[in-house]
């Protein structure tokens, strides 16, 4: 119903009459004040930087080898230790592990957002039923959430890994194919995360919805699912944001976990933690099979925790810190 | 006349239920509003003013509160009983609602124009280019200057007196019938509070929209209204022209209240009056008249029987057992 002659209202005399209370300078934005009180966080921004490159590191690695190198067996040279024909050495079957884990990486880091995404849609939209309705919901959703939190999450994510992982087929994903076991590990990892992202979502609602800019948007009209998602959500976005960045870690430390233990990404398809696992035999005669893997597991996790701790300094409103 | 009805409240009863016990927040407010008339509700802090609001727009969170009882026919059609769609469609668009604190009334995260074309897109059913126009227009009718570039700032680069005009902006985008507000000037200076009030007043000259202005303030109610409602713990006890009020008030409350009022011909050296006691305990069921304990004229039928509102005079109605014009007891 578009009510088309709206009328045109004149200011009165009295109405433009109005004291200027601007500021000399424009205010900062919200979004500029995070950014300065992230730029001071030196850690955060070497963890950024590191990242970067990591990322460049895997991504950009596809250019100068193909996949075919990274599955590449090359019997007669085996347990290689770095040389110039292969700076970080081979493994047990004679592929190369520099080709490997820029090939691991990709998955490794694929692995560690998507599973991020699955747990904050599940975490989101599992404490926002609950902390904005409140009421049986609420009861029903947090005893379900509890519930997951009560099962050690390690003896989860190996049932639910080996459970899955029966036989599923091989996919096909931006030109490369993938075990299908990267799935299931992507939907474990975030079926058993969500819970500690549901109650903090949860928690900021029940705050949010109190305040009168609810109730105000409430007496315009605005559809509850708007209220939620456009109203209360953008108001809890930091804790989100900075629990989704600690997930990525997370995911990525887990990953390395179940493929250690062999039940996570199924040979060939290399990850930085499936590379580990052929090297538990090796520990002492050739360090470098887990050595490589081993450090950049390292690195992309303690980079994404420093930029999460940045994040969480930068984002909080109460930081004192200008 | 009985077309020019636009608001018609019966009867309407909203309690809490709390830990502690049952809060009986309204206890049978009745009265009605005509198309474009200026009604003040005045009462003490607690007393239900602001519940009795958002009950009729069903703003109170259920649990924990409750609309025991009563109707609200607003164009024709019962608010208290209508759907949850249907009251979405009512709130910001024929009844408009603006807050006490505009301060915390607007979302932080959203830019004013973002808050501003909500109203327009949900119930006008704009898109974004001419809901944007709408608002330029808007903010420029409350006189908020540079309205185009305003538009993307976000609240905290106004003032408290711009946001309340921001705030009117939203409530009256959709031209409603009707505009709620909510103690509007309480929570600003005086200046800008007789600012706030001229705007108002002149927008709904122009609009033709009834107001109803909520406040504990008889001064700025005498500026406003035509007919003020004098509430006290949940009852309407008195209900007369603004003149009447003032001159001739037939409520032991009502004129306790003025007596309280502070006055600049009084002489310094006497102190403010103030009534004796304080509200009663709302969790207590109602029984006898409210202000019984604190009313220097109680007599024993005040303790046991509420006093129904009767009509004492031409459009003026009180509930009081004792006639204050000729002090005859009923």
């Amino acid at each position: 119903m578009a009510s088309e002659p709206l009328h045109v209202i004149e200011p009165s005399e009295s109405a433009v009459e109005w004291r200027p209370d601007e500021l000399e300078t424009p205010p900062l934005t919200l979004g500029q004040l995070a950014w300065r009180r992230f730029r001071r966080h030196r850690m955060a921004i070497f963890g950024g930087v590191v990242l970067i490159l990591i990322v460049l590191y895997a991504f950009g690695g596809m250019l100068v080898f193909s996949e075919a190198d990274a599955n590449f067996v090359e019997t007669g040279a085996r347990l290689q230790p770095p040389s110039r024909a292969h700076p970080f050495g081979t493994d047990t079957i004679g592929r190369d592990i520099l080709v490997r884990t820029i090939y691991g990486g990709q998955i490794s880091i694929i692995i560690g957002l998507t599973a991020m995404l699955v747990e904050v849609f599940i975490g989101v939209t599992i404490g926002a039923l609950a902390g904005y309705f409140g009421g049986k919901l609420d009861s029903i959703l947090m005893r379900l959430t509890e519930a997951v939190l009560v099962i050690p999450q390690i003896f989860l994510l190996l049932v639910m890994a080996k459970y899955f992982a029966q036989d599923i087929p091989n996919i096909k994903f931006l030109g490369r194919t993938f075990s299908g076991s990267v799935l299931v590990i992507i939907f474990v990892i975030g079926a058993t995360t969500w819970p500690y992202l549901a109650r903090i979502v949860r928690a900021q609602f029940l705050s949010v919805k109190e305040n009168d800019f609810i109730l105000a948007a409430r007496a315009t009209g605005t559809p509850t699912h708007e209220i939620i998602f456009r109203h209360i959500l953008p108001n809890s976005i930091a804790p989100i944001i900075v629990s989704a960045t600690l997930s990525v870690a997370a995911a990525i430390t887990l990953e390395a976990y179940i493929s250690f233990l062999g039940l996570g990404v199924r040979p060939p398809t290399a990850t930085w933690g499936n590379m580990l696992e052929g090297a538990y035999n090796y520990v002492e005669s050739a360090w470098w099979l887990w050595f490589f893997p081993g450090l950049l597991i390292a690195l992309t996790v303690l980079s994404i925790n420093f930029l999460g701790d940045g994040l969480r300094d930068a984002l909080d409103p109460h930081s004192r810190a200008v | 006349m009985e077309s020019d009805l636009l608001l018609d409240v019966k009867d309407l009863r909203t309690c809490f239920h709390i830990a502690e016990g049952t809060v009986h927040a309204v206890n049978g407010v009745s009265f009605s509003l005509r198309n474009g008339e200026t009604l003040g509700l005045v009462g003490e802090s607690g007393c239900g003013k602001s519940v009795t609001m958002l009950s009729l727009l069903r703003l109170i969170a259920i649990p924990p509160g409750e609309i025991v009882s009563g109707e609200a026919i607003f164009e024709g059609r019962d608010l208290l009983r209508m759907s949850d769609a249907e009251i979405e469609h009512i709130r910001g668009n024929k009844i408009g609602m603006v807050f006490q604190d505009p301060m915390t009334s607007l979302n932080p995260v959203l830019t004013i124009g973002h808050q501003l074309c909500e109203p327009l897109r949900i119930h006008l059913g704009m898109d974004a280019q001419r809901a944007r126009r709408r608002a330029v227009q808007l903010l420029e009718m409350v006189g908020i200057p540079d309205a185009e570039h305003r538009l993307s700032d976000y609240p905290h680069q106004f003032s408290g007196g711009m946001r309340q005009r921001v705030m009117i902006a939203m409530a009256l985008a959709a031209e409603p019938s009707l505009l709620i507000a909510d103690e509007p000037t309480t929570a600003l200076d005086v200046t800008i509070q007789a600012q706030i009030v001229e705007l108002v007043q002149h927008l709904r000259a122009q609009m033709n929209m009834a107001v109803i202005w909520i406040t504990h303030d008889l001064g700025v109610v005498a500026e406003i209204a035509e007919r003020i409602l004098v509430m006290y713990a949940g009852f309407i006890v008195e209900e007369a022209m603004v003149d009447d009020l003032y001159e001739d008030s037939r409520h032991p409350y009502t004129r306790a209240l003025l007596a309280a009022l502070p006055r600049v011909d009084r002489r310094r050296d006497q102190r403010l009056r103030s009534i004796p006691g304080a509200p009663p305990n709302l969790l207590a069921a109602p029984k006898g008249c409210p202000f019984a304990a604190r009313c220097e004229l109680a007599f024993d039928r005040c303790q046991v029987e509420m006093p129904p509102l009767r009509t004492v005079a031409t459009a003026h109605q009180s509930a009081c057992w004792i006639d204050l014009a000729t002090g005859k007891k009923w």
